[in-house]
């Protein structure tokens, strides 16, 4: 095994890493405010990866724009999402918040069959992006190179927003005491809007890097990211941005490893390998690597 | 009014049932019996599930990981040994030789998978809630990567296929009756009570002497032992399991049966599998009728949500309504009813 293959499998393990990372924070914002795990979140990446698609098609848009067009479908359907099935149900009990999600998820999923077919589509990326550009020994696509790049951008700009923003600042009372915040008069609908709207628009970024990277796409394929998403915020600690993104890139690191590193025959067992992780972690380290521990978890 | 004795009434309504089944099996073509079968699975899959869900609060969607362990077991099992060393060549000898009969191998399916649930229980049971929920999840995705996977066993991605056709209404039938005895037993039993105790308070449960833990796992294991043996009659019904046979999808749809009927009521758990396998049965040439595939499982998602705001305790909540007493008291509303309409119309 040289030491360029090790390089090369360690940037795609940052790459993935990027995807997870973005998704993930969806789910620590969500949680960290309304205590909700929004099973439909990784729908969310499915929505992205098919705006992305609609607006190179029908307005014929350039990658740039195109993204910003993803960040504000990804919003805007996060908010809808929020305001038509979660808000009814605020207040209920944990268990129902996550099987309404379960719902919106089939809802979204199925409204996908039913306007796209289950097919699979081809999506195609500038020829630009497809090009390789070489990075010492290292030799990568320019559109894995823009994925990490774009990851680190949304992320650090999320990071600033949260921290020297007031509505940052908002937003971190409202995640640390719910009830406090709104006796400090922090309009509590808009900041679980905002949650939703922030954590909409990363997923829907990560859907459109997502399809640039295995140029297809389908009304399903938000699934298994949004899940393996959902392992990496664990990782983290749910509720903790800064944890969703270092387990998303853990995750994806770990996940590109295992494949590349032990005998082939072993590669089937990816999914096995990453759900019995997230179960080891919620056994052995309840809280994530960066989360802090809650009385309750029930 | 002398009450009735229920467990005399449980048989003169499975003798009824009987009946049913007996003239079903002799009159009706194989499409509508195939379709009264997916009944009765569903019905044991839904109370069985209430078991962990609904007695015991345990929000686990397993289900599907132990049909496919209840599922593979059983088809080994009864596979001809004729017919093993061409569909498994690398089986091991102790295995291809054997060829049980149908009801010890559900039996073993059924016992397979609630070990499973029983050694994952262990440690994952500590977790609540929705942690539970995503960790039981995450087993459906590693009992689907082994199947794939120990293709010595199970022949990967292909599954098994020409099971021999074993599962018919009576099998199916005689499952059902049992699943709904033991959870009707179990509800009114001391078991069944501490179940509930620890769903309403677990710390309280505790300072009560209830062992939390072996509660929690005998339920969990309990509901994983019928789940494996409906993976049994499903697989030897449609003579096919693969790793995808049960999705996550449709511990989904089971979680629905149990939240509409209302988290512990078992007539409610039976009544609403029985309902939505018929709608979606009827759905399907609709939905292909109008090309919309997919358009049934979004009106039940819908339907969920509807549910879960307007009405969040299902329908009947943890109740076990005597279904005797509830026809009288409807009829005696409908007649008060239109007594009060007609004063209207006057």
């Amino acid at each position: 095994m040289s030491a360029g293959y090790i390089l090369e499998q360690i940037a795609n393990g940052i790459i993935l890493g990027s995807m997870y990372a973005l998704i993930a924070i969806g789910f620590s914002l969500i949680y960290g405010i309304v205590r909700l795990i929004n099973f439909a979140h990784g729908d969310i990446v499915t929505i992205g990866a098919f705006a992305m698609l609609a607006s190179v098609a029908a307005i014929d848009a350039p990658f740039p724009v195109a993204i910003v067009v993803v960040l504000a479908v990804g919003a805007g359907i996060g908010m809808l999402i929020e305001r038509i099935a979660f808000r009814p149900m605020r207040g209920a009990p944990q268990v129902t918040g996550f099987i309404a999600s379960l719902a919106v998820a089939i809802v979204i999923e199925n409204l996908g069959i039913m306007t796209l077919t289950a097919q699979p589509r081809n999506f195609i990326v500038p020829a630009y992006l497809g090009e390789f550009v070489h990075l010492g020994s290292l030799q990568i696509r320019a559109i894995d190179l823009a994925i990490v790049v774009l990851a680190i951008l949304l992320m650090t700009a999320l990071a600033l927003f949260v921290r020297f923003t007031k509505v940052g600042m908002a937003m971190r009372a409202t995640a640390e005491n719910y009830n406090v915040a709104r006796l400090m008069g922090i309009n509590i609908d808009r900041m679980i809007m905002l949650a939703f709207a922030i954590g909409s628009a990363l997923a829907a970024a990560a859907g459109l890097m997502w399809g640039s990277k295995y140029s297809q796409i389908s009304p399903l394929m938000g699934l298994i990211p949004g899940l393996k998403a959902f392992v990496a915020a664990v990782i983290g600690g749910v509720g903790s941005i800064s944890g969703a993104m270092l387990g998303g890139y853990v995750l994806g690191l770990a996940e590109v490893l295992f494949v590349g590193l032990l005998p082939p025959e072993y590669s089937g067992y990816r999914n096995v390998f990453v759900f019995a992780t997230l179960i080891v972690i919620l056994l052995v380290m309840p809280n994530g690597l960066l989360g802090r521990s809650t009385e309750e978890r029930a | 009014m002398e009450r009735r004795s229920p467990l005399l009434a449980y048989f003169a309504a499975a003798l009824v049932g009987a009946v049913l089944v007996y003239i079903a099996s002799a009159g009706l073509d194989p499409y509508i019996l195939s379709i009264i079968a997916f009944i009765g699975i569903n019905v044991i899959l839904a109370v069985s599930l209430n078991i962990t869900n609904g007695f015991t609060g345990l929000f686990s969607l397993g289900h599907p990981a132990f049909m496919t362990v209840g599922g593979y077991v059983t088809a080994i099992l009864t596979l001809p040994a004729a017919r093993k060393p061409h569909l498994l060549p690398d089986l091991p000898a102790w295995l291809a030789q054997m060829n049980w009969p149908f009801l010890p191998a559900l039996v073993a399916g059924g016992l397979c998978a609630a070990l499973v649930a029983a050694v994952v229980g262990f440690p994952v049971l500590r977790l609540r809630g929705h942690y539970l929920a995503v960790a039981t999840l995450g087993l459906i995705f590693i009992i689907q990567g082994l199947a794939t996977n120990l293709d010595g066993y199970t022949r990967g991605a292909l599954g098994l296929n020409g099971l021999p056709e074993l599962t018919n209404l009576w099998w199916v039938y005689g499952w059902m009756l049992l699943t709904l005895y033991v959870c009707w037993k179990l509800k009114h039993s001391s078991l069944g009570r501490t179940m509930l105790a620890i769903r309403e308070n677990e710390l309280a449960a505790a300072c009560l002497g209830v062992k939390i833990t072996r509660t929690r796992i005998l339920s969990f294991a309990l509901g994983a032992f019928f789940a494996g043996v409906a993976g049994g009659l499903w697989a030897h019904l449609v003579t096919l399991v693969t790793p995808t046979s049960f999705t996550f999808l449709f511990a989904f749809q089971l979680v629905v049966m149990v939240v509409l009927g209302g988290t512990g009521s078992i007539t409610g758990a039976a009544l609403i599998a029985a309902i939505l396998t018929v709608a979606t049965e009827l759905l399907h040439p609709v939905e292909e009728a109008v090309g919309l595939y997919g358009s049934s499982q979004l009106l039940l998602a819908v339907a969920v949500l509807l549910v879960l705001i307007y009405r969040p305790k299902g329908l009947f909540g943890t109740a076990e309504p005597d279904l005797f007493a509830w026809i009288g008291k409807w009829q005696g509303r409908q007649q008060t009813h239109s007594g009060s309409k007609r004063q209207r119309e006057v």
